[in-house]
């Protein structure tokens, strides 16, 4: 990965409290992972900016090295790699991404 | 590309191997997994640890060879 690419990535994730990079946007996922973690988000009712890999080779490949995680979506809050839709999935069952939210202070959507 | 069930199975408990692993063929296409992994190697682990765990079994497949395999991971069962 460059690391321009590297950078761009870093300062994404650190502008926005929520950031999740997905294949496609809110309103229209291109996958069912991405779909999930979207809808996730949605009723936890934190404000978020996603990113569309799709549009973007570069990010797409260096995402992955940049959280050494093989997948897309993938969840940053304030800046910390969170996880991939499973985990995203397991967190919101268990009230952990509710109270991860709130311990990190993220703005409400 | 697609991966047979059994070929993901070993991969993991050769990494491993004292893993549970329980595959379910979501799709039936070969293509689209649901893997249950339980291994007392996770015990204290944060669960993106756990998962990373598991996609190194499976030596950079995943996202390749292996389009999608839904992943929950466990200490115990």
């Amino acid at each position: 990965m460059s690391n321009e690419t590297m950078t761009r990535i870093a300062q994404i994730v650190s502008t926005n409290d929520v950031t999740l990079f997905m294949k496609g946007t809110a309103l229209f996922p291109q996958c069912g992972f991405s779909s999930k973690a979207v809808a996730i988000l949605d009723h936890l009712g934190v404000a978020y900016e996603t990113v569309d890999v799709l549009q973007d080779p570069e990010v797409r490949q260096g995402i992955k090295a940049f959280s050494d995680w093989p997948t897309i979506p993938q969840l940053y809050v304030k800046g910390e790699f969170i996880g991939g839709s499973d985990i995203m999935m397991e967190m919101y069952e268990a009230g952990e991404l509710a109270e991860l939210m709130e311990e990190k202070d993220v703005a409400r959507g | 590309m697609a991966m047979a069930a059994h070929e993901i199975e070993m991969l993991i408990r050769v990494a491993i191997p004292d893993a549970v692993v329980e595959i379910t063929d979501l799709a039936g296409d070969g293509d689209h997994y649901a893997a249950r992994v339980v291994s007392e190697s996770f015990a204290g682990m944060p669960r993106i640890k756990q998962h990373q765990a598991v996609y190194a079994a499976l030596g950079g497949r995943m996202g390749g060879a292996l389009h999608a395999l839904q992943l929950t991971t466990s200490a115990s069962a």
